[in-house]
């Protein structure tokens, strides 16, 4: 999707989230000179198009109480990524998935998904059932958990979008 | 938070209504006035429970620049490699993690062209590579986390 001046007005106004008011698509509209109609039209265009992934709240981890992350990683055939993938991203305990480049020759690793939890034995064992049953046991793999956050703030566009970065 | 507020998060972590009265519209599906689920999200905010009530953006879509990277520190250096790559505006979500890779942040920028330059003042000012993990594709989730 291209994206003209006023959805990047649009997205832009929306950084910081939606007007806790009873018509917020309209409030917010009016703050970038549109009217509620094509404000709501043009929201539906960005999120069928994934720009906006969805509408909806943001929760903090670990005021939830998903104090353990992890992040782990396997090194699968370039053939085999896509299928493997969309498996993990089905996967209930799953929250994020990526392929990446592989930085070579220290990392080999390409397939990537993050899981949270209340617990690092919870962790664990989702992991080891998630590696058997898609299948990923058989290729080398790495567990990182997290030992501390350090920073938590989004640049640029805000908190919104480094989040999926 | 009590039960409301579970309820709340639970049902709102995706598919909040694109019409004139959408917080009407969810709170008649949770069984709540309008104005109550309202009160509730703003005391949501307030209490941190919430980073925010609203987009979830895709990085990809937004233009700019964006990229995952790690590096291996010495455990010895960890503390003041640390300051010295969070002083950097451009960098975001910093963890510690166990392994020889052992810190991972990400570094955004609305000029593509500032990562790179990022990097290169980091790898400086520290002495240590900055390893890339740029992203190929995304395997997309509907994350959902049960209060």
């Amino acid at each position: 999707m291209e994206l003209d001046a006023t959805d990047l007005a649009l997205l832009a106004a929306l950084r910081d989230g939606l007007p806790l008011v009873p018509e917020p698509y309209r409030v917010l509209g009016e703050s970038v000179g549109l009217g509620e109609a094509e404000t709501l039209a043009r929201l539906k265009a960005l999120q069928d198009a994934q720009v906006v992934k969805r509408f909806g709240v943001v929760v903090r981890h670990h005021e939830l109480g998903y104090e353990a992350n992890a992040m782990a990683v396997w090194d699968v055939p370039d053939a085999a990524i896509d299928r493997l993938g969309e498996n993990l991203a089905k996967d209930k305990a799953v929250t994020l998935c990526y392929r990446r480049r592989r930085a070579l020759p220290d990392w080999p690793y390409n397939l990537f998904c993050m899981i949270h939890g209340k617990s690092a034995d919870w962790v664990k064992g989702e992991l080891a059932r998630l590696a058997e049953q898609h299948g990923l046991a058989a290729y080398p793999g790495a567990v990182l958990f997290s030992t501390k956050r350090y920073k938590q703030r989004g640049a640029w566009v805000g908190r919104g979008a480094t989040e999926a970065a | 938070m009590d039960a409301t507020d579970r309820a709340i998060i639970n049902a709102l972590q995706g598919g909040f209504p694109l019409c004139e009265r959408p917080y009407a519209a969810a709170a008649a599906d949770l069984g709540l006035a309008e104005s109550d689920l309202i009160a509730r999200l703003e005391r949501l905010l307030a209490d941190k429970v919430l980073t925010r009530f609203g987009p979830l953006f895709n990085a990809d879509a937004m233009g700019g620049g964006f990229l995952l990277a790690a590096m291996k520190i010495p455990p010895a250096d960890f503390e003041r490699v640390t300051e010295l790559v969070n002083a950097h505006p451009e960098v975001a979500h910093n963890y510690a993690r166990e392994h020889a890779f052992n810190m991972w942040f990400v570094l955004g920028a609305e000029k593509p062209e500032r990562i790179e330059q990022t990097i290169a003042a980091i790898e400086a000012e520290t002495g240590y590579p900055v390893h890339r993990m740029p992203k190929l594709d995304e395997f997309f989730i509907d994350a959902r986390f049960a209060a």
